[in-house]
């Protein structure tokens, strides 16, 4: 390492939830505090402190070195701090505790496309946006063609964006972004995006923007890319830094862990510890990879000091696209009596109506009064969904280039045509309901089945 | 991919640790922002009148069709006085720095929230989003203006040397608006209530603006009361448009008092509105 690009020592990020929970008050409130205060101190003396405003460590104690030229991987699960890392690096959000130190100029990437405006032409968009991730108005000129070429987009410079399709939007925001010539590049997941073959392509120009000796952070969930780009990766996890090594060995600890569904949380005040929570298919398979039609079963392994009783679980599935669907015991009405002791509570989403994208599982329990949180929302798995076109009775010749970001879930239709002729789209194995022999085949009552 | 940066010293070091309370302005860092800053006033002017019809001629149709309705009511009805111009003459000079002002504190005011997106993904010095919701006003304000000598020509009112303040003026207006602007958008992050005082504000505002009727009859009032011009001046617009009128039709007499005054208030509301939202921006991307 001849030279540091970015030292971080000790850094955390504090937020406050509760009182000021929503994200911006009214005058009515402060005004009201204002006058309240006096009169509290005085309240203090007699009945105790006022209870402290909740608040949760998004980042705490994190401390590493980048060296100069370096590029180095960020890599954890949705929620564990790594983009309120990037945040912070990037000077949008303050730190509470710690410092960093950044040499050089820095560039960075949250988001591909910030600041476009559909009404402006993909000449305009490209030079707005350039200015706003910090490119000279010559640097633009200078490299506008390059731009336009890798968007592969010549013939609609001059087009409002608002008339491209979602794929050329993307590559033109990659572009303009990719173009960027910083000596350190913050990048987070901005590659989760178009279609298959311009991945690949983004991934190149990453390639060449890492062998070039530029610094880099890059924040992905994809372990591949990670692996391919980064000789280093970071692992953080509930906002502390939990291994830091060469990338292959970080990703594959952590991709090891993820399989190992070693989600875990402890709620000390109400004596509850979930000590995993996995993935099962139909067959009574432990996995993280599905298809289309097979059943999700998700179970929660817990452990109760004391029993817990009338408490609503939330189990949401989520794809980039946002919700597909949930399990909610809060609509439903089914709760457990009561939890106790060791025990799996479990929920089987049956026949998956999915497309083959990525998806998450998160998991909220609250409390009988249904408000109070007993484990806040959170990422607790992930799964994949595999499929073909023919798996859905599909036969477009753009499903490739589109179901990356297509509406993630898909229910049985048919098209009428014009002409009075009904376009059935089946859903190949009367998707979403599974054939009944397969469903027979399953048995019963996943919880018994649980090996642990 | 080789990297050049010739405007860049080499390797700039930042520290980034928490800070608390008043912090720097930093201005050579909004200068090194300067192309952002015309980049997000150039984009507000040219999506402004997308998708109408008559376009950037409402630039003009705005504050004319007000001098219309202020000639038929205020000069014609009311007989509220002009200096001895002639009403519309009166009221259109003094309804343009007026539009641009109100133009720029609605749009200011409104725009570090309507810009989250830009602060929760990419830094800048964050008082550049409001600095560019008032830039964006001045083309407009340049278009009335042609409007305005087409009028003059008419009334055959011929404009004195007395112009060459007009720039000056024209920036103690752009201040004024910025100074009041900084205030509301900053505010307006974290208390929404701006929203809904603002246009109460700006109407407000108008009335004890000189633009439906001359500032002399309100320091002739303050007069009787025995209190001195100045205190009209607090309200800086007040100066704007007597200093407006008076450079460019040259008939009133030069409201020496008004604008200082005006020029001091300005100062005091773009300092403190600088410090304040420099202050507050360390939290926007959190609360925004």
């Amino acid at each position: 390492m001849s030279r540091l690009a970015i030292r971080v020592k000790d850094l955390g990020k504090q937020y406050t939830l509760g009182r000021s929970r929503a994200s911006y008050r009214t005058l009515r409130e402060t005004l009201m505090e204002a006058v309240a205060r006096p009169f509290e101190r005085v309240k203090v003396g007699r009945r105790g402190k006022r209870p402290p405003a909740e608040t949760i460590w998004a980042l705490r104690d994190v401390s590493f070195e980048v060296g100069d030229g370096e590029a180095v991987g960020v890599i954890g699960r949705n929620g564990a701090g790594k983009s309120t890392l990037l945040k912070i690096l990037s000077r949008i959000t303050m730190p509470t505790q710690g410092r960093a130190e950044i040499h050089g100029r820095v560039g960075s990437l949250l988001e591909v496309g910030t600041g476009f405006h559909p009404e402006l032409t993909g000449r305009e968009n490209t030079y707005l946006n350039g200015a706003i991730l910090g490119m000279r108005n010559r640097e633009i000129d200078k490299r506008f063609d390059d731009i336009v070429q890798f968007a592969e987009l010549e013939k609609f410079v001059d087009t409002p964006v608002k008339h491209y399709s979602s794929g050329m939007y993307m590559r033109l925001a990659f572009a303009v972004a990719a173009h960027l010539e910083t000596e350190i590049l913050l990048i987070d997941e901005v590659l989760a995006v178009g279609d298959l073959a311009f991945q690949k392509r983004c991934l190149g120009k990453m390639e060449e923007v890492a062998a070039a000796g530029r610094t880099v952070l890059f924040v992905s969930h994809n372990m591949t890319a990670v692996s391919a780009l980064c000789g280093r990766a970071i692992w953080v996890e509930s906002g502390t830094l939990g291994a830091d090594g060469p990338a292959d060995e970080v990703t594959g600890r952590y991709l090891q862990a993820l399989a190992s569904g070693d989600f875990q949380f402890v709620n000390s005040e109400h004596g509850l510890k979930i000590e995993s929570v996995t993935l099962w298919n139909g067959a009574g398979e432990r996995t993280q990879f599905f298809s289309p039609g097979d059943d999700l079963c998700v179970q929660i392994a817990f452990e109760a000091e004391k029993p817990l009783t009338g408490v609503y679980v939330r189990l949401l599935v989520e794809s980039i696209q946002g919700s597909c669907f949930a399990a909610n015991m809060l609509l439903d009405g089914q709760r457990p009596d009561a939890l106790e002791g060791r025990g799996v509570l479990a929920c089987r989403f049956k026949s998956l109506p999915l497309l083959p994208q990525s998806y998450t599982v998160k998991m909220a329990v609250v409390g009988p009064d249904a408000r109070e949180p007993i484990v806040r929302v959170q990422e607790v798995a992930s799964f994949t969904v595999n499929a073909q076109a023919e798996d859905y009775g599909f036969s477009g010749e753009f499903f490739h280039r589109f179901v990356a970001h297509a509406t993630s879930v898909v229910v049985p239709y048919e098209w009428i045509m014009p002409d009075g002729t009904v376009k059935p789209v089946f859903v190949k194995d009367g998707l979403p309901v599974p054939p009944r022999e397969r469903r027979a085949a399953l048995g019963v009552g996943a919880p018994g089945e649980v090996k642990r | 991919m080789s990297a050049t940066h010739p405007a860049q010293p080499v390797s700039p070091t930042v520290v980034i640790r928490p800070t608390k309370g008043w912090a720097a302005l930093r201005l050579n860092e909004i200068w090194e922002y300067r192309e952002l800053l015309f980049f997000l006033a150039w984009r507000d002017v040219k999506i402004r009148y997308k998708q109408t019809a008559l376009g950037a001629a409402w630039a003009v149709l705005q504050p004319l069709l007000t001098m219309v309705v202020f000639t038929i009511f205020f000069g014609g009805l009311a007989k509220v006085g002009s200096d001895g111009l002639p009403y519309p003459i009166f009221s259109y000079t003094g309804l343009l720095p007026w539009t641009l002002f109100s133009q720029a504190l609605s749009l200011s005011s409104a725009s570090l929230v309507t810009s989250s997106n830009l602060i929760k993904k990419v830094y800048f010095p964050r008082i550049v989003i409001p600095m560019a919701a008032v830039l964006s006003g001045v083309i407009d304000f340049a278009v009335s203006l042609v409007a305005l000598f087409g009028l003059m020509a008419y009334y055959k009112i011929w404009p004195s040397l007395l112009v060459i303040w007009i720039p000056a003026i024209f920036l103690l207006s752009l201040a004024a608006s910025l100074g009041a602007g900084l205030w509301l958008a900053t505010l307006n992050v974290e208390y929404r209530d701006v929203r809904y005082v603002v246009p109460f504000l700006v109407q407000i505002w108008l009335f004890v603006t000189p633009v439906i009727y001359p500032a002399s009859k309100v320091t002739a009032k303050l007069a009787e009361h025995g209190l001195p011009g100045w205190i009209y001046g607090l309200n800086p617009m007040a100066g704007v448009v007597e200093g407006f009128r008076w450079a460019l039709l040259g008939r009133t007499p030069f409201p020496a008092q008004l604008l200082a005054m005006s020029v001091l208030v300005t100062l005091v509301m773009l300092v403190t509105g600088s410090f304040y939202l420099r202050r507050m921006e360390a939290t926007f991307a959190d609360i925004v």
